[in-house]
């Protein structure tokens, strides 16, 4: 099969003539074909319209018609952005055969930049889980063992670029959605700032913590896909309208002089050895490179986890409240039209939607909402204040991205607490708002990935691109699952 | 500490229309989760949550002018039962 190139390897190539649009795209439906059985990344695959796509790109860049770095670059979307016309199911039953009537604007955004939507990807429903396992349509499995999970939410996304059925992908993150399968699969993963890139069009499960953006194989091409989505959108009532920092310029700067904190509470019990070593593998390569390293201690980072599984099912319950069976989607039997709701809902939402919807509802209703859903407020205002104490010391804070490599499938289905715990290093971040990524740097004795995350202030994409560019040139991982070995 | 739910009401408050079975689980596995989550009252007097947003955002507003929307028919496709540009649904009360 042919090699899959980056990005920016892409884009030179298809520049001076070295391939085309058409032959990138036939290069990872050839990769979809081969692998899909096995990994299962994709829900839909949309090859006409991906192929016309691809022909108008090739038939532009001829006329010098071009878009920018994704122009002609085959890109695959998580099933929760809305696609005109093209089936959009979050993974749900109760959303099968919905075809949206209009695009997100990641979606408008990817169009006029010239990509390639190859189809749209396997998730846990409506973004909940963090193995891809309570997708409705059956789990995607990891490209570098497919015994384990590929994480989740956007794990469909994730294994898509390292099984290289896509060159790029979009994710959603809520509590470590990308960052957290990026690390399991051996890519790229970033979340930026809240705020930036527009959710108009994002099928919403928690509104104040759910942010759009990147899988990819380099920090580079992150880098580049998110130039092109992110910026102010009136659509988008949170959307930021002030000043966007370019996330390319420091990543050829190096790290010499920058001050980076290891969060203390991210380790200890719970993170597998493997993940441990590595991580310190890494800290003591940056001091290597020049930076100074310090220890940070952010307390509240002990009870982010029970905050957000407080708010995330509170804002979860009142978003997927629209789901009724009414103007869309499935309908059940009921006499009368709140049983038809009731029914058409039971029906169409799995166990874990259904349990993060009681949860919230319990949480927000009479006698409980100051215990519980005021208190997570109240925590995630003291996260942002123990983030903002840490960054007047240092410049990015790092810790694992995931406690564990990727774990089997079916281990942590019977036990949801378990499962939460996937995303114990991501979460602050979504609590806070603020730019995080992970990156690839090593494998366990088993050869399964592990990622290391840089975390960043709010709108610093550029020095959080400078440190991840660095930890890429110090890890030298190279993008290779197992799986692709054998078959190719 | 151990959490007192309702289960049956707060599906009611969900419209969810679930068995006592599937009630008697999800309000086992909701208790151990409420247990964890009930550590964010070892906070003590926490800073004030007002504003959750990163960036300092204040309400947006658009000029009151007419845009183009969705197309009606296209909309209302999506529907499971419509008649005449309106959403059919069962009464809304018993009876009759």
């Amino acid at each position: 099969m042919s090699l899959i190139p980056a990005v920016a390897v892409a884009g030179r190539q298809l520049r001076n003539g070295e391939t085309t649009a058409v032959r990138l795209l036939e290069g990872v439906l050839e990769r979809a074909a081969g692998y899909e059985a096995q990994v299962h990344a994709y829900l839909t695959i949309d090859r006409e319209r991906a192929m016309e796509t691809a022909a108008q790109a090739d038939s532009d860049l001829a006329d010098g018609i071009d878009r920018g770095p994704l122009h002609g670059i085959p890109i695959a979307l998580k099933d929760n952005m809305c696609t005109r016309g093209v089936e959009t199911t979050a993974a749900s039953q109760i959303l099968a055969g919905y075809r949206p009537p209009y695009d997100a604007t990641v979606v408008s955004r990817l169009g006029a930049g010239g990509a390639i939507v190859v189809g749209k990807t396997n998730l846990d429903e409506f973004a909940m889980g963090s193995s891809t396992e309570n997708s409705a349509y059956g789990p995607t499995f990891n490209p570098w063992d497919t015994t384990r999970v590929a994480g989740g939410s956007s794990g469909g996304s994730a294994a898509a670029v390292a099984i290289g059925s896509a060159i790029a992908a979009l994710g959603s993150d809520t509590g470590g959605s990308i960052r957290q399968p990026a690390a399991l699969c051996g890519v790229v993963g970033m979340k930026p700032t809240y705020g930036t890139v527009s959710r108009y069009g994002l099928i919403a499960f928690a509104s104040s913590l759910d942010q759009i953006g990147p899988l990819t194989r380099t920090v580079e091409d992150s880098a580049l896909m998110l130039e092109v989505i992110w910026g102010h959108d009136p659509f988008d009532g949170t959307s930021y309208s002030g000043d966007y920092p370019d996330p390319k310029t420091g990543l050829e700067r190096g790290v010499k002089g920058l001050r980076i904190g290891v969060v203390k509470e991210l380790s200890g019990e719970g993170y597998e050895p493997a993940v441990e070593a590595a991580t310190a593998a890494m800290v003591g390569k940056l001091e290597g490179a020049g930076v100074e390293v310090v220890e940070v201690s952010l307390p509240s980072f002990e009870i982010a986890l029970s905050a957000y599984y407080l708010i995330a099912p509170a804002e979860c319950s009142a978003n997927l409240a629209r789901f009724d069976g009414i103007r869309y989607g499935h309908r059940g039997e009921g006499a009368t039209t709140e049983a038809l709701m009731a029914r058409s809902r039971a029906e169409g939402f799995g166990p874990e939607v259904t349990r993060r919807i009681l949860l919230g509802t319990y949480a927000l209703s009479a006698g409980y909402y100051d215990a519980f859903y005021g208190q997570a407020q109240r925590v995630r205002a003291a996260i942002q204040e123990d983030f903002g104490r840490a960054y007047q010391q240092v410049d990015v804070l790092v810790s694992p991205t995931s406690p564990t490599v990727a774990f089997e499938a079916g281990a942590r289905t019977a036990d949801p607490l378990a499962m939460y715990l996937s995303d114990i290093c991501t979460i602050p971040s979504n609590l806070a708002g603020h730019p995080a990524i992970s990156i690839p740097v090593g494998v366990d004795d088993q050869g399964l990935p592990i990622g290391f995350q840089v975390m960043a202030p709010p709108l610093g994409e550029e020095i959080m691109y400078q440190v991840a560019a660095e930890v890429e040139r110090l890890a030298g991982f190279e993008v290779a699952p197992s799986l692709q070995q054998v078959a190719s | 500490m151990p959490v007192e739910i309702d289960i049956a009401h707060v599906a009611r408050l969900a419209r969810l229309d679930l068995s006592d079975e599937e009630l008697e689980g999800y309000k086992h596995q909701l208790g151990v989760i409420l247990e964890h989550a009930a550590r964010v009252q070892t906070l003590e007097a926490g800073p004030n949550p007002e504003n959750a947003h990163p960036l300092p955002l204040v309400n947006t507003f658009r000029d009151d002018v007419i845009l183009p929307s969705l197309d009606r028919d296209e909309v209302m496709e999506s529907a499971p039962e419509t008649t005449d540009g309106y959403f059919v649904v069962p009464p809304a009360m018993e009876g009759e």
